[in-house]
């Protein structure tokens, strides 16, 4: 129930938990092993349908009956989607690299002083101020979406990447203080009494002491936040309407729907797009449960 | 790794002007200390989540024409038109469906995924990998596989299933409502399993070992100690993943787009999906800023529930 809930939770409790005795039979690992692979196989087989795809050719992918490899393999597929009639592709590539980047700046910017603070200081409206960001977490721009297609069109923002940079700092923002948090909290107090006593003040703690600490918490904020922005999809929908602003997920549905599919470039849009994120979750694996639930599995 | 701290810390500390030392140094209040720590969150809380839900309220009371030009109050009158029409008890009931199945199905196979990711063989972090890319896979791109791969001419799951005698011939799953509809849940459950098992697996790190050795000293069955030894322990985790998992599924919007989005009418349509048709289709902004206001609601009641079940307040006060 304290704390740094995170950290303890994936890691320590199972290796604690790991019995190394001699009762598993040879025969049962084996069949666990199997289990495995199958497990392993059905989650990523979509993805393998994904890349052996991007490499068939148009006729080919369009084939009936279907083959499951490509008759010809066509790498060229990467470099010629990039012209593709139905969407601008670089333009959209570049919307959702500065859409995810500068969200992931922003919500750094607010979170790292909001969850150091919180963690560590007792205020008036303290609870009031947390209570807020459960509630936030728990929303999502898709419920939010015609409020949110308004008021940007209201502030003359609607179509532009800062109300997306907007929207996807807003609803990322619970994950990073709450992960955060339980980071600053799990540092010792002593820690930062003892800068304190040399003279430091709360933002020189914060900067000088905590942070080199909680990196592991924060590479997680930054990571999460940058895969959601990368991949949010209803907002951008409807407060984008341009098609090089749109993002990568928006652009991608063009392609789907209409009789005549691109599909190779669909899919190899998406294997250039998903691999990157599926690495970074990857690295945040043991704290992605953390964040999401504010440490409160138990 | 140090280095991505350092510039984390220069490039925070550069862009945050050091504001509340300044106004009031001897008022001593402690909540205007927290001001300059809190308030930019507070002011992305407020501007983008907060003022856009009430914002939203507002206009579901106005008339408001397909330019979006504002033609005055309405009062509830938005309300009675979503409500009354002919589409909505369908809708309603598809919703019901959607958000139940997907969630229990979720639950129970991760249930039995993350038991048995919890036992120790070679390569089960293999596996663990394998099951996060789901997670971390964008849902639009993911859905787009399964569209192709399930069409019933040139899709690679359709002739899969022919292949191994699960079907005689291949199926149109995506081209009528119905199975369109049942397909998405499959879909729906397959990208909601990684964050449930993940979860479920944090739960069962957190049962005592002594636990489970004592209920086996005592001569329990595998079965017995599972039901009332283990699961009783993921009471906690089991309520957290299934309120997270309404609030996900209920507001899903991609899988049903891509996978039902092309068939005419809304019987394939859950209140999320309809709310996008009459923006996008209609341009009744009016209209769907009702129907959000009424989703919105459901998702609070679900919020509440999470407070009062899981209590996540209860850890930092």
């Amino acid at each position: 129930m304290t704390a740094p809930a995170p950290v303890a939770l994936a890691g320590a409790p199972t290796a604690r938990r790991r019995r190394p005795r001699g009762s598993a039979s040879p025969g049962r690992t084996v069949v666990k092993v199997i289990a495995g692979v199958v497990i392993a196989l059905v989650f990523v087989a979509p993805y393998l349908i994904m890349l052996v795809g991007s490499f068939k050719s148009r006729n080919n992918i369009l084939a009936v009956p279907p083959t499951y490899l490509p008759e010809q393999w066509h790498p060229e597929n990467y470099l010629t989607m990039w012209s593709t009639p139905e969407t601008p592709l670089p333009y959209n590539l570049i919307s959702t690299i500065v859409i995810s980047v500068f969200a992931t700046a922003l919500v750094l910017l607010v979170c790292v002083p909001a969850a150091y603070y919180t963690a560590r200081f007792r205020f008036p409206g303290r609870g009031i101020f947390l209570f807020l960001v459960v509630v936030t977490q728990m929303l999502q721009p898709t419920v939010l979406a015609t409020g949110l297609f308004k008021e940007m069109v209201a502030l003359g923002i609607n179509d532009t990447w800062l109300a997306m940079i907007l929207v996807n700092a807003a609803f990322n923002l619970a994950f990073a203080i709450w992960i955060m948090h339980s980071f600053f909290a799990g540092v010792p107090k002593e820690v930062d009494e003892a800068a304190q006593l040399d003279g430091a003040g709360k933002w020189t703690v914060l900067f000088r002491v905590q942070l080199p600490l909680v990196w592991p918490g924060i590479v997680t904020a930054i990571i999460y936040t940058f895969v959601a922005s990368w991949n949010e999809f209803a907002a951008s929908l409807v407060i984008l309407s341009t098609d090089a602003n749109q993002p990568l997920s928006v652009a991608l549905t063009k392609f789907v729907g209409q009789y005549d599919a691109a599909w190779q470039y669909v899919f190899a849009v998406s294997v250039v797009a998903v691999i990157p994120v599926v690495v970074l979750f990857m690295l945040i694996e043991k704290r992605l449960v953390g964040g999401l639930t504010a440490g409160s599995v138990k | 790794m140090t280095s991505t701290a350092e510039a984390t810390q220069a490039g925070t500390a550069t862009g945050r002007p050091r504001r509340g030392a300044s106004p009031k140094p001897t008022g001593g209040s402690d909540l205007l200390h927290a001001v300059p720590w809190t308030l930019p969150a507070l002011i992305l809380i407020f501007g983008v989540v907060l003022f856009p839900a009430g914002y939203m309220i507002y206009n579901s009371t106005r008339k408001i024409s397909i330019a979006g030009v504002d033609h005055g109050s309405v009062g509830l009158q938005n309300y009675l038109t979503v409500l009354s029409r002919p589409e909505l008890p369908g809708i309603l009931l598809n919703t019901l469906v959607w958000v139940v199945s997907v969630v229990v199905i979720t639950v129970v196979v991760s249930l039995a995924l993350a038991q048995f990711l919890d036992k120790n063989f070679p390569g089960r972090r293999w596996v663990r990998m394998a099951i996060i890319v789901p997670w971390a896979a964008s849902v639009v791109m993911t859905t787009t596989v399964f569209v192709y791969g399930l069409d019933p001419f040139y899709g690679i799951i359709n002739k899969f299933l022919v292949d191994i005698h699960l079907l005689a011939e291949p199926f149109g799953f995506t081209k009528e409502p119905v199975p369109a509809f049942i397909s998405s849940i499959g879909i729906a459950v397959f990208v909601s399993l990684p964050f449930t098992t993940y979860t479920i697996l944090a739960g069962l790190a957190g049962i005592p070992g002594d636990m489970l050795e004592a209920a086996k000293v005592d001569g329990a069955s595998a079965f017995r100690s599972y039901f009332s030894v283990t699961l009783p322990n993921l009471r906690n985790a089991i309520a957290l993943a299934t309120l997270i998992n309404i609030i996900n599924v209920f507001n899903s919007l991609p899988i049903l787009k891509l996978m039902t989005g092309s068939i005419p009418g809304y019987k394939a349509d859950t209140t999320t999906t309809y709310v996008f048709k009459l923006l996008q289709n209609e341009q009744r902004i009016d209209l769907s800023s009702a129907l959000s206001v009424i989703n919105f609601l459901i998702v609070l009641v679900v919020v509440g529930l999470y407070l009062w079940i899981v209590k996540p307040m209860k850890e930092v006060s």
